[in-house]
């Protein structure tokens, strides 16, 4: 029957029983990706970001939460000009980061 | 003969006082309310950055003790201020007289019951900060039998006017880093989430820590504060929170929730202030004589003040405060004496 | 769960309930969806309790849903409220109680507003007696009237013919209780066991023999919200939120829903209906749903009061099974009869939830 209406999807994650083994393959790969601090620079000086949606900030946290696919898109505005690792304050090799996600989660460079 | 000074309050603060002015001269007594000497320390196993044991420092701080008086289980009734110093009066009758009068009677835990939405006290499994310290001390627990999730709420009971604390506790960061590292050493397998609301690791080494929590444990960071936490019909816990980085909101199950309680002044504090006339901060802490040039010295003569009864403190901080006051209690009494104030 | 937590909390916030003479006001909706609701409380308390509670037919809406649809402005509001007011000083009362939960924190809303801006009572002390005529003084006790019944609950259980107890197995009913949002999570304080382990229907549960369910999603809101409900853009956050508990509570199996709010027991038990036609899914045993009660209408029905003098035959949700399972002695066949045996109208049955 036709209400007019219907139940809306829910906007919360759930984190139970998180099934995160690509998240750990990739963690093995780049110890790294579980450094960031979210402080945003590198989203900050993104030369891809100033036009197009790229964060890496972003792209990582949805990884670690299992909420990937909306974000990982933005991985290919990426022109891997490396202005994100000059500016990561904790060191992260993010081109080399960048590169191993796409690996992992089979996006097009 | 040795000229008494009174402190009340025989932690850390206290002990490491009343050894600064033993050895410079003076009878110092501790007065203790508790039945043991100690304080907070007690109650803990590890104290961060390098996770040196609680017991040890304790050990350290309540030996050697020959010149120093101290008395446990102590209700005082009076303290009188006269030109000659302070009387303490005990609910036993017995008084004891002072030149100076320092308090060092530090703080106390935020009763994690109050956050009524976190049920502790009514879900079996949300634990706090002290009740892990126990857990560590103990090496066994009624609630903890190898979780597989464990959460960490930062900021229970601080930065939370709801609850009368807008103040940053300031130690709990570095303690839940600390305990969330010590917790995949005892549970490899265990998922661990810490919530919070800024990370607020301010004193060496604590970065350091961070990041091995981070890197070598795969703490998970979650920026935002619990809002609401439930008992599944399994017994679980269902824990609400917005992840505010990529703001959405989240629901997480775990097998454990542990509370980081703030610090809140010691409950001695009101009736001690109001009868020194001491003023207190918003906040319930004592105010000191000049936050930064006598952060030890209150506004009347002869009373001083160290330790974590003027805010939150870490336990070096502490102790360098103990040193200090004892130091300034030297100094105020050589002066009154010179000029025959006393 | 320890239970001596929760019986802390409760110890913690419990509110003066005087005894006896109330100025009594009722709701907008529950007389239309919950028909005899209100009518079973005022015999409850005038005849098996010997209370004085008084009302007159001059009293109006309290403004409520207007207000919370922006449809009227505070001041407005605040005057509809001050008239009630009046019309209870009039009257020689000074125990107000309400049956509508939005009202109750409306009315609680309103007061601690005078109190904390005395300037804003003299404005509106002036647009009433401007408008009406009309002079009031503030209520000494403000009470929604499950407060009431929360205070008389174990007179109620001791007259009570029936206990909320499986009669086959001697179990206690698993109940659910829901609270209206506006009961106690403005003003904690005001509500009997706070906000977070409301104690008001519990109590009443416990007290005549029912089983309390703690679901995880116990504290949502029911989904009405006002602007949720009316705009019909909005509506199916209105639906989902009702789902949510449901999906929320239904692996504890509960018998009945208790609510103290007329937008949670239509919601509650309407929803029912529109998840089933959407979903297929229905909540009860055998195909039923949960059947949502009032609390009126559950003493009632411990009372030994005739099942459709309650108007339970206006749920949507069928309460035969429950009835069954207590052991209600009930006529099928008068179901839908109106005063005088004369049958009404029988309902259309859905397809996608049984009903009887």
């Amino acid at each position: 029957m036709d209400f007019g209406y219907s139940l809306s999807k829910s906007s919360t994650m759930k984190i139970e029983n998180l099934e995160n083994s690509k998240f750990k393959a990739l963690a093995k790969l780049e110890p790294d990706a579980t450094k960031c601090i979210g402080c945003g620079c590198c989203t900050a000086s993104c030369s891809a970001g100033v036009f197009a949606d790229m964060s890496l900030r972003q792209i990582l946290l949805s990884l670690q939460r299992d909420c990937q696919d909306k974000y990982l898109p933005m991985l290919q505005n990426c022109m891997l000009c490396g202005k994100c690792m000059l500016v990561c304050p904790r060191g992260i090799n993010t081109r080399h980061l960048i590169l191993s996600i796409c690996k992992i989660y089979g996006i097009e460079q | 003969m040795a000229e008494n000074i009174i402190i009340i309050g025989g932690g850390p603060c206290g002990l490491e006082a009343a050894k600064t002015l033993r050895d410079l001269g003076y009878a110092p007594i501790i007065l203790e309310k508790k039945q043991e000497l100690g304080g907070h320390l007690r109650k803990w196993d590890r104290l961060f950055p390098e996770g040196v044991q609680a017991k040890q420092v304790l050990k350290e701080l309540t030996s050697g003790l020959k010149g120093i008086e101290w008395h446990t289980s102590v209700d005082i009734e009076t303290i009188e201020k006269s030109r000659k110093g302070y009387t303490v009066t005990l609910s036993t009758g017995v008084s004891y007289n002072s030149p100076a009068l320092l308090l060092t009677n530090g703080f106390k835990l935020f009763p994690a019951e109050k956050k009524e939405e976190y049920g502790y006290g009514i879900y079996d499994k949300v634990i706090t900060n002290a009740d892990l310290e126990q857990y560590f001390a103990k090496g066994k627990d009624n609630v903890i039998k190898k979780p597989k999730t464990i959460g960490f709420v930062h900021c229970v009971g601080s930065r939370d006017e709801k609850v009368g604390n807008r103040q940053c506790s300031k130690v709990c960061c570095a303690t839940a880093v600390k305990q969330a590292c010590e917790m995949k050493e005892l549970f490899p397998d265990a998922t661990i989430y810490s919530f919070y609301m800024d990370l607020r690791l301010f004193g060496r080494n604590y970065e350091d820590m961070y990041l091995t929590a981070q890197k070598k444990y795969g703490i998970r960071y979650i920026r935002g504060r619990v809002s609401e936490v439930s008992e599944d019909i399994d017994g679980s816990l269902i824990v609400k929170a917005e992840d505010t980085l990529l703001c959405k909101p989240l629901r997480l199950k775990i097998d454990l929730l542990v509370l980081m309680t703030g610090i809140v002044p010691e409950n001695s504090s009101a009736s001690l202030a109001q009868q020194l006339n001491i003023e207190l901060g918003e906040d319930g802490f004592y105010k000191p004589k000049d936050t930064i040039l006598e952060p030890c010295m209150a506004e009347n003569n002869g009373l001083f003040m160290a330790g974590a009864c003027t805010g939150p403190k870490t336990i070096p901080e502490t102790l360098s405060e103990a040193r200090a006051a004892a130091v300034q209690i030297h100094n105020y009494l050589n002066k009154s004496w010179i000029s025959g104030i006393l | 769960m320890i239970k001596e937590g929760k019986v802390k909390i409760w110890s913690d916030y419990q509110k003066e309930i005087p005894d006896d003479h109330w100025f009594y006001v009722r709701s907008c909706i529950r007389q239309n969806f919950f028909p005899a609701a209100e009518v079973t409380f005022l015999k409850i308390l005038r005849e098996e309790l010997g209370k004085d509670i008084y009302e007159t037919p001059r009293h109006t809406t309290c403004g409520g849903i207007a207000y919370h649809l922006e449809c009227i402005p505070q001041e407005t509001q605040m005057t509809i409220i001050a008239r009630q007011f009046a019309l209870m000083t009039e009257a020689g009362y000074e125990n107000y109680t309400c049956s509508c939960v939005t009202s109750f924190g409306l009315y609680s809303e309103t007061l601690e507003t005078w109190h904390e801006m005395p300037e804003v009572e003299a404005k509106i002390r002036e647009n009433l007696w401007k408008s009406c005529r009309m002079e009031f003084k503030v209520p000494k006790y403000l009470a929604h009237t499950s407060d009431l019944f929360y205070k008389f609950r174990n007179d109620i259980s001791a007259k009570a013919k029936y206990r909320l107890v499986n009669k086959e197995t001697g179990e206690p009913l698993k109940v659910v209780e829901h609270i209206g949002c506006h009961y106690a999570k403005m003003f904690p304080s005001k509500g009997v066991g706070g906000a977070e382990y409301p104690y008001v229907l519990a109590g009443m549960a416990e007290s005549w023999g029912g089983n309390i369910i703690d679901y995880p999603e116990r504290r949502h809101c029911c989904g009405y919200g006002f602007r949720q409900y009316h705009v019909k853009a909005n509506r199916g956050y209105s639906l989902s939120n009702s789902y949510k508990k449901f999906e929320s509570m239904e692996p504890y199996h509960p018998d009945m829903i208790i609510t103290n709010c007329p937008g949670c027991h239509y919601f509650m038990d309407r929803w029912q209906y529109v998840i089933a036609e959407q979903t297929r899914k229905t909540y009860g045993q055998n195909g039923y749903g949960i059947p949502v009660f009032t609390y009126e209408e559950v003493a009632g029905l411990t009372l030994g009061y005739n099942p459709w003098d309650l108007g339970l035959q206006t749920h949507q949700v069928a309460v035969e099974p429950l009835l069954d399972k207590i052991g209600i002695e009930y006529n099928a066949s008068e179901k839908y009869l109106g005063t005088g045996g004369k049958l009404i109208c029988t309902p259309e049955f859905p397809m996608s939830i049984k009903c009887c």
